[in-house]
């Protein structure tokens, strides 16, 4: 009986590791076939990015100051607090920036994506969608996937320079140190390798947020329950995907360029 | 046309008079659900401008058919022809193409609730890139089709049931499809809001010769459709005279996933079969 269940929990594990991969390269492949959904694509951009603008610069910004506190007073001990600016920029371009934004436009997006098209398959609207002879993965997944992949990336960038910022004012008027020291420490210790890393980041994060968020809305069973149960696998599985992808990203980079 | 007594006549023909091809075809169609047969053995026709009442009990697998229909489900075996071409073995973007020429009212209208009554019943023009001017001009003969021309920029939520099929009507009508497929269309509608629809329903068969498949549990509707014709001049559904019955309008019953009917209304209403005995009385 153990047995059998571990067998079915198996399979339904396979089988949605395979739908899943279908739909992303079944969205993928759209956005070079006919008929391009430009309008659909800005509307996404604008809900998700301009939407996520004022939750990624609010964060940024605290978490460069807690950064600039916390590595301080660490640096402290060691008579190094004029690396603050060094450590804050270093944490914020190469991890905290990406991970955190990307966890933050998650808890926003893929669940809005989930609940919004889990929403749709309950009421048969992505059948109509079907029967009117629209391609719902191109109409409404596509357009998801290319707006978060490219708004994150931008996000991501605002919210290093948010955080550097954040740090900035936290060493100059909470810890007294100089602003020009702190600036020119997080500019030149960055080297390109670092920036790479903050870069290829978000468009990794994005892809899986958009692709886990649309994957859970479309295979929404079970009515409102449903739509409910998949909002909450959205969130979760991006937000473990994004942490464990960052790990693989951050190794496979270091070992490459050794930093 | 029409027929009287039980004879079965041959669906109207084609403006060149030829018998033309049916407009949809299964052939032997089957599929199951988690290996659970759902339709086994489905063969039928439907021919140009007929109306074909699908009646079965609740949960006998009626919109599943009416899905392998216009491909939204793919059937485990058999081959399904829709306008000639099997749509069964057709990949899923042309299919997309096809289903251009089909309109679908789903059972609840499965209107897209983001988007206004006229943005609802222009989405497949809108798709097709058509001017403005032309989308709305469409847009409100199809809602005035089903009076409801007043409603354009009203979004779904402010509708009523009845009205909401309304506008599902008008969407699967607006690009004049030669197919349409009625999912319940009166499902959970009051007896008066119920005959409005049917009243539509009939007013596409005998206005524009759609060819339909209409699913129905409602014994009342099927009649109602068999025993009434459209008069353009009144504008309204009219009786047919005694013993007369509509000859495009014929009937299938499903049970237990089995077609245990194919046939016009007077073989239905004299049928000696036990179950359909039972279903109609």
């Amino acid at each position: 009986m153990a047995l059998a269940t571990i067998d079915a929990a198996a399979k339904r594990g396979v089988s949605a590791v395979q739908e899943y991969a279908l739909l992303s390269s079944r969205a993928v492949s759209d956005i070079f076939r006919r008929p391009f959904y430009t309008s659909d694509v800005f509307m996404q951009a604008d809900i998700i990015g301009v939407g996520s603008l004022p939750i990624v610069i609010l964060t940024g910004f605290f978490l460069g100051g807690v950064l600039a506190l916390q590595s301080a007073s660490t640096l402290n001990q060691f008579g190094a607090e004029a690396f603050t600016g060094q450590l804050v920029s270093f944490s914020m371009i190469k991890e905290i920036g990406p991970v955190v934004t990307a966890l933050m436009v998650s808890g926003r997006n893929a669940s809005g994506m989930a609940s919004e098209l889990g929403s749709m398959i309950v009421t048969e609207q992505i059948d109509a969608m079907r029967a009117l002879g629209t391609d719902p993965l191109k109409k409404l997944v596509m357009p998801r996937i290319l707006a978060t992949v490219v708004m994150l990336f931008f996000l991501v960038i605002l919210s290093d320079a948010v955080g550097i910022l954040g740090g900035g004012f936290v060493s100059v008027s909470m810890l007294g140190q100089d602003a020009t020291q702190y600036f020119n420490t997080s500019y030149q210790s960055l080297e390109f390798p670092d920036i790479l890393q903050g870069l290829v980041k978000p468009i990794f994060f994005g892809f899986i947020i958009a692709t886990i968020g649309c994957f859970y809305g479309m295979k929404t069973r079970g009515g409102t329950q449903g739509v409910g149960r998949s909002t909450t696998q959205a969130v979760v599985w991006s937000s473990i995907l994004i942490i464990v992808t960052d790990f693989m990203i951050s190794r496979t980079l270091i070992g490459i360029f050794g930093r | 046309m029409t027929q009287v007594g039980g004879n079965r006549v041959t669906p109207a023909p084609q403006a060149s008079g030829a018998p033309s091809e049916p407009v949809v075809i299964f052939d032997d169609v089957s599929i199951a659900f988690e290996q659970k047969p759902v339709l086994e053995n489905i063969s039928f026709q439907v021919h140009p401008g007929e109306m074909r009442i699908l009646l079965g009990p609740a949960g006998v697998g009626k919109s599943v058919l009416l899905k392998l229909t216009n491909g939204l489900l793919r059937p485990d075996s058999g081959r399904i022809f829709v306008f000639g071409k099997e749509i069964s073995a057709m990949h899923e973007q042309d299919l997309f193409e096809l289903r251009g020429a089909i309109g679908t009212v789903f059972q609840e209208g499965a209107l897209f609730d983001s988007l206004t009554v006229r943005d609802n019943v222009a989405y497949r023009l809108s798709e097709e890139h058509l001017p403005e001017d032309e989308i709305t001009a469409r847009a409100t003969e199809a809602l005035r089709f089903v009076e409801l021309e007043q409603t354009l920029d009203k979004f779904p939520s402010e509708l009523s049931g009845g009205m909401r099929r309304r506008v599902a009507i008008a969407r699967a009508i607006v690009t004049n499809p030669k197919l349409i497929l009625y999912d319940s269309p009166t499902g959970g509608l009051d007896p008066i809001t119920s005959t409005t629809i049917i009243e539509l329903v009939m007013k596409q068969r005998d206005v524009s010769h759609t060819s339909s498949i209409v699913v129905t549990h409602r014994l009342q509707d099927a009649f109602v459709l068999a025993m009434h014709h459209f008069d353009r001049a009144q504008n309204k559904m009219v009786p047919l005279p005694p013993h007369q019955t509509d000859t495009n309008t014929t009937f299938l019953m499903l049970h237990q996933g089995r077609l245990v009917f194919d046939g016009t209304t007077a073989e239905l209403i004299h049928s000696t079969d036990p179950f359909i005995r039972e279903y109609i009385s």
